[in-house]
């Protein structure tokens, strides 16, 4: 153990294998990533309800819990504490969950970008940052806020509508 | 609303994600990509883009990126954004560096001057947003640019701030530990911050820094005693909980920093054994991340110097979390029980059952996860159990990086704890036939070495026991398709020397098989050499006991397809087999003596042999011999080759043609019974073979150096011969004459004299029965049989030797350790209800001592822990922190009641304005249905139903 938790990679994947977000914190490769992608989406999309939530993976260890259709991985060292990574995980689908308001899989597909941001207030270089929901959904608010102020175009629902229908 | 429900992007982005869910394969995919890619392409290159164009299209490029695309082209738009003065676009232009750029690349010489100017912004999420871009891009190079700044900003007047500052400058540690050396104490200083997260942050690069040098930091055991004391008695405030668990990520860490410090330190252990205890009795066993917690409390425990008491409690914490029915906690369960192990093996013993009820799980994690355990606990006693399961196991996977893994414990146990070279063989005969190409070279040079010495005593009978069924073992295997080329080596070299020895098997039907072993593996040259060295051997042992060799006709035309190989060293080796079938019986058998391949090679350096010949030569005319690096390019060596023939040829190659033998002296016996190498890379006719006995001193350095290599005597031939070294003479050598018996006692294998063929029945009869489920109670005899032998008095009288085990005089061992252990159903019944072990308080009558030692404890530590924190924190200034005092600040009503800080509530009110509530509720699941709804009719009007691929991507995450 050379750190106190350190994440080599974060990847969401749908039950079809389809990525929804990747976030490496260890240089990998382009090619790597997709060798990558594609290995443990062959490991656990396969893997049954009431297995165990970690699989060994290339003397790593990867992490994965699945909600509704989506799969939330994270890869550590073999010797890290897997049951606190997976509450890691839970901690940030409660994050999204709060900030999109029952999110779901829709939410994550066209906002990656915001799921960036909340991830990155949660872990930093790969190791866990914030503890506590509260200030990371306050940082994420206050961003956003500041950000809205600066942007006089209102993404409303209706204006959203107008648009994609165009 | 905001940004919640909505998805601000354009039509053309949206219909881009769109595309993209509904692409039925990952080449349409491609396809859609590569089309967008096109597109970015153009659009980024015309002038004067608008700037929110611009944030939507770096958006587009990290999503192409995440999908394994090269978005390389749009680097430098991203970096653009970065120097953007509004804040939404500075931290899309940041997200997207961080995501594209590694820590070397070129362009990040491009940010620093933004990111320095972004340090010191007066607004503070502008600079958070910068510290997260520090993090990821800094790297050895530019720490320097901005270190000064980052060290400024730890005492900045914003937690979140501090908190990144920290993390920021840990990175600079982990990057280049030199560049922060002089600024380590800031970690110390922080560790005493106000704000629980700030003080959290900082145990990352403690946590690094007591890792390289524990002793600096041994004074700091008190405050993280202190600080996980109040953790864990809710001092921190109630928004650090997690799902009813005080701050469980700080705990965590705090045990993590503990273990390392506590580690064989008895003194900085005893402050810990309080607080451990505490959290041991305060656990949540029914939430995951109480378990977390309690599975790291186990990791302390074993880690620091042992406490009874709290061996006790981690030793009931892991028996429920092996009894538990998720796979999860049981996978944590072994490897709780793989730690305690260390401190006392035979804690195992109680969960035998539980054990083996993971190993014959069919969830692979758990499975990998108990071959560890029973890695950690082999010996003499359960390896061929354990041994069998590997490679049971090893067979059925297809993923090498484990099966490397897998294989190589198996050869290490193997090696370490063999009960007999038999077994021995026969367990490395399976590695090799299921893992051969990923074992490491030197274990079938092991194996090899094995086979020919023998068990190391004097007991011929069984050596030749051992060979004679290898050979058997080995005639079988042949039949198999797809040996490794590893595994081929052994048995050729094995057939060779002891294929006929018996006299069970035929030459021509050892020869015949070997030929078959060449024709199918007609691409390995290595094979290949190996094949027809033991073809020659075989055939020599046949001419030297008189016995005519006629050669098969696939043996003949094996060595015609070889003499004319490109490979000189296949030729070579046909070559000398051709000449050697041409000598007489006498001749062969000094040249390829029989079970020759342990003996020692005697080396005359100086040739002593030789001089009367040398003497005789000179007196008849012929020059001195002149050492290689004293002759000139320019000597005459047509002339000097005549007498040195080999000597010369052993760095250059020779381009004349050969010379016609001499009429050589009338041939002779040699005077030292040399090997007689056949180096010859022609037929040569036999009355020549007495001058090539002066030859044979050209081998020694090979010979010399190979037997260092090996460290034994074992010749190893066919070694690779490559250009390189001429000198290396044939795999004859490697049996060659008679000289002095190798005193091969340094077998390292503890050789039993067992009668390995009853063992074999009885394993075999075992592996059969073990899917029967009261053969597990067995297993978990023979796997954890020892230790229970050790605990006699736990045994019933009424033992039970199973049925079909063959009791057998010669396996005293393992007949003891199933006799002693057999009646497991005790196990599972304990004969007294176990104490409660969590409440170390209470001393439980049958087991613990009238003094409770962790009254003693409390009585010592209990009030002089916290009042110490603060004597320190005014005397020593900063180095303790106070966090009673800094916590206790915090508003009390946030402390202990469940309602939100009113601040904080109107944060959330304004994110949810929709469901226009303050109660807390609000913020759980249930009262977003509204939102929800909306989402459905957005991406409706977006295009994308439900019912299309996905049907679920609308379902509630956490729903």
């Amino acid at each position: 153990m050379n750190y106190i938790i350190k994440i080599h990679f974060v990847i969401l994947l749908s039950r079809q294998g389809k990525v929804r977000l990747t976030k490496w914190y260890s240089p990998y490769s382009q090619k790597e990533r997709t060798k990558v992608i594609r290995e443990l989406s062959g490991l656990i999309l396969t893997r049954g309800p009431k297995l165990c939530n970690f699989v060994e993976w290339k003397g790593y260890k990867v992490v994965y819990r699945r909600y509704a259709s989506l799969y939330f991985c994270m890869c550590i060292d073999a010797d890290d504490n897997e049951l606190e990574i997976l509450e890691i995980i839970h901690h940030f689908v409660e994050i999204l969950d709060r900030y999109f308001g029952s999110v779901c899989e829709l939410d994550l597909i066209f906002n990656f970008h915001k799921a960036y941001y909340i991830l990155d207030e949660i872990l930093i270089a790969g190791e866990f940052q914030e503890p506590s929901k509260k200030t990371v959904a306050r940082l994420i608010a206050a961003q956003d806020s500041l950000v809205e102020t600066a942007q006089e175009q209102a993404s409303s629902i209706s204006n959203m509508i107008g648009q994609a229908t165009k | 609303m905001g940004s919640q429900g909505g998805w601000g992007q354009s039509k053309e982005f949206l219909d881009l994600v769109k595309s993209i869910g509904e692409a039925r394969s990952k080449a349409e995919e491609d396809r859609i990509i590569l089309r967008e890619i096109d597109t970015l392409k153009r659009r980024i290159a015309e002038p004067d883009v608008p700037r929110r164009k611009m944030k939507e299209y770096l958006i587009r490029l990290v999503y192409v990126e995440m999908l394994g695309h090269d978005a390389s082209f749009g680097y430098i738009h991203a970096v653009k954004m970065t120097h953007d003065d509004s804040l939404l676009l500075k931290r899309t232009g940041y997200l997207a560096v961080t995501l594209f750029l590694n820590e070397d690349h070129d362009l990040i010489i491009l940010i620093v001057n933004t990111i320095q100017k972004d340090l010191r912004s007066d607004n503070y999420l502008i600079v958070c947003a910068a510290l997260t871009a520090v993090c990821k891009l800094i790297n050895e190079e530019t720490i320097p640019a901005v270190l000064p700044q980052v060290v400024e900003l730890l005492g900045h007047s914003k937690e979140a701030v501090r908190k990144k500052a920290v993390l920021a400058l840990h990175r600079f540690y982990q990057r280049a530990p030199n560049s922060v050396s002089h600024l380590i104490s800031n970690f110390r200083k922080r560790l005493c911050d106000n704000d629980p997260g700030v003080m959290g942050a900082t145990l990352c690069p403690l946590f690094d820094l007591i890792k390289e040098d524990i002793n600096s930091y041994k004074d700091l055991v008190v405050s993280f005693v202190s600080i996980l004391k109040q953790v864990a008695e809710r001092r921190l405030p109630k928004t650090y909980d997690y799902h009813q668990m005080p701050a469980p990520f700080i705990q965590i860490k705090l045990l993590k920093i503990l273990a390392l410090l506590g580690s064989g330190d008895k003194q900085a252990s005893g402050h810990m054994y309080t607080i451990l205890g505490d959290i041991f009795r305060k656990s949540e066993p029914s939430s995951n991340i109480g378990n977390a917690v309690l599975y790291e409390c186990i990791c302390c425990v074993s880690s620091i110097f042992p406490n009874p008491k709290l061996l006790e409690a981690a030793v009931e914490a892991t028996s429920r979390f092996l009894k538990s029915d998720s796979h999860n906690l049981k996978y944590m369960g072994i490897d709780a029980l793989g730690r305690l192990i260390k401190i006392n093996p035979d804690i195992a013993e109680e969960h035998q059952l539980a054990v083996i009820d993971c190993l014959e799980d069919p969830d692979d994690t758990l499975k990998r996860k108990t071959f560890e355990l029973l890695y950690k606990m082999t010996k003499s006693s359960n390896v061929e159990v354990i041994v069998d399961r590997m490679i049971d196991y090893m067979r059925s996977i297809n993923d090498n990086h484990y099966k490397t893994e897998i294989a190589s414990r198996c050869v290490e146990l193997a090696e370490q704890f063999a009960p007999s070279n038999q077994w021995f063989i026969q367990t490395m005969n399976k590695v090799f036939e299921h893992a051969g190409d990923l074992v490491n070279v030197r274990v079938a040079h092991n194996l090899m070495r094995l086979i020919a010495e023998g068990f190391g005593e004097d007991d011929e009978g069984a050596d030749s026991q051992l060979r004679s069924s290898a050979v058997d073992s080995y005639l079988c295997i042949l039949g198999e398709p797809k040996l490794p080329s590893v595994f081929l080596q052994v048995i050729c070299w094995v057939l060779g020397e002891y294929g006929t020895t018996d006299g069970k098997y035929s030459a021509s039907y050892i020869i015949g098989k070997l030929c078959d072993v060449a024709e199918a593996h007609s691409t390995d040259d290595t094979v290949k050499a190996y094949t027809i060295s033991a073809i020659m051997k075989i055939c020599a042992f046949e001419i030297a006991v008189g016995r005519k060799v006629e050669l098969l006709p696939e043996c003949q035309s094996l060595i015609d397809e070889l003499s004319a190989s490109h490979s000189t060293d296949l030729q070579q080796r046909a070559y000398e087999l051709q000449a050697l079938l041409g000598l007489d019986s006498q001749a062969v058998e000094s040249v390829m003596p029989s079970d020759a391949s342990c003996e020692d090679i005697e080396i005359d350096k100086n040739l002593s042999f030789l001089d009367s010949f040398v003497n005789q030569s000179m007196e008849k005319g012929a020059r001195p011999y002149i050492p290689e690096n004293e002759r000139s390019g320019m000597f005459n060596i047509g002339n000097f080759r005549s007498q040195y023939q080999h000597e010369a040829s052993s760095h250059s190659l020779r381009f004349e043609a050969y010379e016609l033998p001499k009429p050589s002296p009338p041939p002779t016996i040699p005077q030292v019974v040399l090997p007689l190498p056949t180096t010859d890379l022609v037929p040569v006719p036999e009355q020549t073979y007495p001058r090539e006995t002066h030859h044979a001193p050209n081998l020694p350095s090979a010979t010399d150096a190979s037997s260092v290599d090996f460290g034994v005597k074992l010749r190893l031939e066919g070694v690779q011969r490559k250009w390189g070294r001429p000198t290396y003479s044939s795999p004859s050598a490697s049996s060659s004459s008679s000289t002095q018996k190798t005193a091969n006692g340094a077998t390292h294998l503890d050789g039993r004299t067992v009668s390995s063929q009853t063992r074999d029945n009885f394993y075999d009869s075992r592996k059969q029965q073990a899917e029967v489920s009261a053969e597990k109670q067995k297993l978990a005899a023979s796997l954890f049989g020892a230790s229970t032998a050790k605990s006699e008095k736990r045994q019933l009288p009424t033992h039970k030797t199973p049925k079909g085990v063959p009791t057998t005089a010669e396996k005293p061992a393992v007949k003891g350790a199933i006799s002693s252990s057999e009646p497991p159903k005790e196990k599972t019944v304990p004969s007294s209800p176990p104490p409660d072990l969590l409440d170390l308080g209470e001393p439980t009558p049958a087991s613990t001592p009238s003094i409770d030692p962790f009254k003693q404890l409390e009585g010592l530590l209990g009030p002089t822990s916290a009042p110490s924190a603060i004597d320190h924190s005014s005397a020593a200034g900063p180095k303790t922190p106070d966090l009673m005092a800094l916590y206790t600040d915090t508003p009390p009503a946030a402390v202990s009641s469940g309602s939100l800080n009113p601040e904080l509530a109107d944060i959330y009110t304004v994110n949810k304005n929709s469901h226009g509530t303050t109660n807390v509720a609000a913020m759980n699941k249930g009262q977003n249905r509204q939102d929800s709804l909306q989402k459905d009719a957005t991406a409706r009007q977006v295009g994308v139903t439900p019912t299309e691929n996905n049907p679920s991507l609308f379902r509630d995450l956490l729903g």
